[in-house]
């Protein structure tokens, strides 16, 4: 069948589906990626009026703690050099943001990969360099290999700040608390390419949900969210790996010999879900001289966000953004209150500048 | 003269004519520069209107695949000339340098700029340079200003679009922005990435010709790129805008580095491209017209304009590949420093 023709058959196949159910039908995704592609593909516009897709804690800026974020503000306003990827710069801590502290003198450099800081710190080696490590099982190897290789080349001046979170951990406290009735799980396409398709094999039958891996064009996630229906509609709950060309049953092992190498599992907290035992990556004993916290003293400090902010609400799907009273108004794009509208991957931003809401275009 | 650019090289004294002298009047000289005087008097006739515009170059690295800075400074403001419907008939050239320069250096951008000046049909009549010290610069600072003369009879301007006028591009979107990035955050990435720098005037001076009162108006979509173009055309004029996503030509590499580092090729900038908003009988034509110019081989199609909407949030609207729709708006600021 020729693609085109494939599209339009899982386009009929979900509508015929959703007759079947008259309540809603929800289904998550994890993976800020996805929450992007699913909008730029105009997937929303093209679905069924009861079936709702919505985004779950995949958003790797979005779910990073304010405390955390605070922490990287402060780190950023001492005498060093703060590493961090794009997206973060713009979010709102306590005190103003990171580009915030650029603009009032503090060194802080994009990268866009973890390796880009050791080059930056052995350029420099009289100034002190702090990556702010953050991102899931995607980002976190490639900041292991930063730290395996500054202890081989013998580099002191290089720091990390880690906040990376293990996805696994995050969607079983997501599941287990009952809160929402969901339909069916698409499972990250980058996080399941390191951690391999069985490490997700019990989930189904636990949560007794339908849990789909899937790519990120616009077919894949159009194939994902028809299976996902399928099996939903028929009672079934399997695990389908959608991906299988970059998705391996055993996912990469060099990756995951890395993260094990450098990592142990700590308690993390993460925004909208509070602590979560063993979902964090610590750094192991071995390496705590790369430790930015040990060194610079850091002491994580409770901190809140903007009083109304309701991140932690959306990207647990409890609430969607036209829920929370800023959107679109006093937070936008241009002037962000919360992570899910700095970041590129954030649900907010995604809704605000691809679909904003059939609702808000009656009433404006 | 030294193989570095020293301080005194801005001074406005004996070490700056040694400057003009060696490098730059060897290169652009004309009548006009010829005669260093503080401004050049250029003709128009009674009939034409002045089109004036500036822009400020600071592109990271100075060389790039496909260009450099001189290329750009030149195509960049001849290019804005264009877009209104102007024959550009002069540019200044203001140069703000930082000391330790490689005279070499400046040697290939004034090279460049010579080159693609004699393309664009325009002549460097006056400039300025200045010297400021290690540090205090980054390399090479250019600023361009342009002057062109409009026939009298030529309205280009977003409120004389209509619905069902149609929405063309002259060319692969994203190479600009991608091929600058990629080159300097992944240097050792291999790329088949260039810019598309180039000066357009012959092209959409032929199209004007061509056409007439058919070409509605036209943007160059440079920082903020075809997306930009696109929601501000929405919003300046009484129209809502609708593209089709499979009709936006976008070569595969430039699609490749646009995943790889994030960006949607929609959102970035293009220094060789126009976009061009023409009555629904005379697109064949434009077509055509553009397809004839080596740097329209690859125009389309891209879009149509329709009734405006009430709701100013939805104005801009792309019709997905898969049949969807979402919206598309102006990205936020800098996505991507230090491109132009």
């Amino acid at each position: 069948m020729q693609r085109h023709e494939q599209i339009r058959a899982w386009l009929d196949g979900i509508e015929r589906l959703a007759l079947q159910r008259s309540g809603p039908i929800r289904l998550m995704e994890v993976c800020g990626t996805h929450t992007t592609a699913i909008f730029r593909s105009g997937l929303p516009s093209l679905m069924p009026s009861n079936l709702q897709l919505l985004s779950g804690p995949g958003c790797p800026v979005c779910v990073t703690a304010q405390s955390e974020i605070d922490a990287m503000i402060e780190l950023a306003r001492q005498d060093l050099v703060l590493c961090s990827y794009g997206d973060m710069l713009r979010v709102p801590g306590i005190r103003g943001s990171l580009e915030q502290a650029r603009g009032q003198g503090a060194d802080v450099r994009t990268v866009y990969g973890a390796l880009d800081v050791l080059r930056l710190a052995q350029s420099e080696p009289t100034r002190q360099f702090v990556f702010a490590a953050v991102g899931f099982e995607t980002t976190a190897p490639a900041t292991a290999a930063l730290i395996l290789q500054a202890q081989r080349e013998g580099v002191c001046n290089l720091f990390v700040l880690t906040a990376h979170k293990r996805v696994l951990p995050a969607l079983q406290a997501l599941l287990s608390q009952d809160a929402l009735p969901l339909d069916g799980i698409v499972l990250p396409g980058h996080v399941s390419i390191v951690l391999g398709a069985n490490a997700y094999q019990e989930l189904p039958d636990r949560f007794r949900l339908p849990m789909v891996i899937a790519g990120f064009e616009d077919w894949q996630l159009l194939q994902a969210i028809h299976h996902l229906l399928e099996q939903r509609i028929a009672g079934e709950h399997r695990l389908e790996n959608l991906y299988p060309q970059a998705v391996l049953p055993a996912g990469n092992r060099s990756a995951q010999a890395m993260l094990e190498r450098v990592f142990e599992s700590v308690s993390a907290p993460w925004r909208g879900l509070g602590e979560i035992a063993g979902s964090g990556f610590g750094l192991r004993a071995e390496f705590a001289d790369f430790d930015a916290a040990r060194q610079f003293h850091i002491v994580p400090k409770a901190s809140r966000a903007h009083s109304a902010c309701r991140c932690g609400d959306i990207i647990t799907g409890r609430a969607q953004p036209f829920d929370c009273a800023l959107f679109a108004r006093t937070c936008t794009p241009l002037h962000p209150l919360g992570p899910c509208m700095v970041s590129s991957e954030g649900t907010c931003q995604a809704w605000f500048k691809y679909r904003r809401t059939a609702a808000m275009e009656l009433t404006r | 003269m030294s193989a570095t650019i020293q301080l005194g090289h801005g001074g406005g004294g004996q070490l700056g004519d040694e400057l003009l002298r060696e490098l730059l009047l060897p290169r652009l000289g004309n009548r006009h520069l010829n005669d260093l005087l503080d401004a050049a008097t250029l003709e128009a006739s009674g009939q034409e209107r002045v089109a004036l515009t500036i822009d400020g170059y600071v592109v990271q690295p100075t060389f790039f695949p496909g260009g450099d800075i001189g290329r750009l400074a030149v195509s960049g403001t001849v290019n804005d000339l264009a877009v209104c419907g102007a024959r550009p008939i002069g540019l200044a050239l203001g140069m703000i340098l930082e000391e330790g320069t490689a005279r070499e250096d400046l040697e290939r951008v004034l090279d460049s700029v010579a080159t693609t000046a004699r393309e664009a049909e325009v002549e460097i009549v006056t400039g300025d340079t200045k010297v400021v010290g290690r540090g205090a610069g980054d390399g090479i600072y250019l600023t361009t200003a342009g002057v062109g003369l409009v026939p009298a009879e030529r309205k280009l301007h977003p409120k004389r679009c209509r619905p069902g006028d149609v929405v063309l591009v002259s060319g692969t979107v994203g190479d600009h922005g991608m091929a600058v990035m990629l080159a300097r955050e992944m240097p050792e990435v291999p790329s088949q990435l260039r810019s598309d720098v180039a000066p357009l005037q012959r092209m959409i001076l032929q199209l004007l010709r061509e056409l007439g009162d058919d070409v509605v108006f036209l943007r160059d979509p440079t920082r903020a790129g075809l997306a930009g173009v696109c929601a501000d055309l929405a919003t300046n004029s009484d129209c809502s805008v609708l593209l089709d996503e499979s009709a936006i030509p976008i070569r595969p590499a430039t699609r490749q580095a646009a995943d790889l580092l994030g960006f949607d090729p929609l959102e970035v900038a293009n220094e060789g491209k126009v976009v061009a908003v023409v009555r629904a009988g005379a697109v064949e034509r434009a077509l055509e017209c553009l397809r004839e110019n080596k740097y329209g081989r690859d125009a389309a199609r891209i879009g149509v304009l329709g009734a405006p909407r009430p709701n100013a949030i939805a104005r801009c609207e792309v019709q997905t590949r898969i049949g969807g729709r979402r919206f598309l708006s102006k990205p936020y600021g800098e996505l991507l420093p230090r491109i132009c």
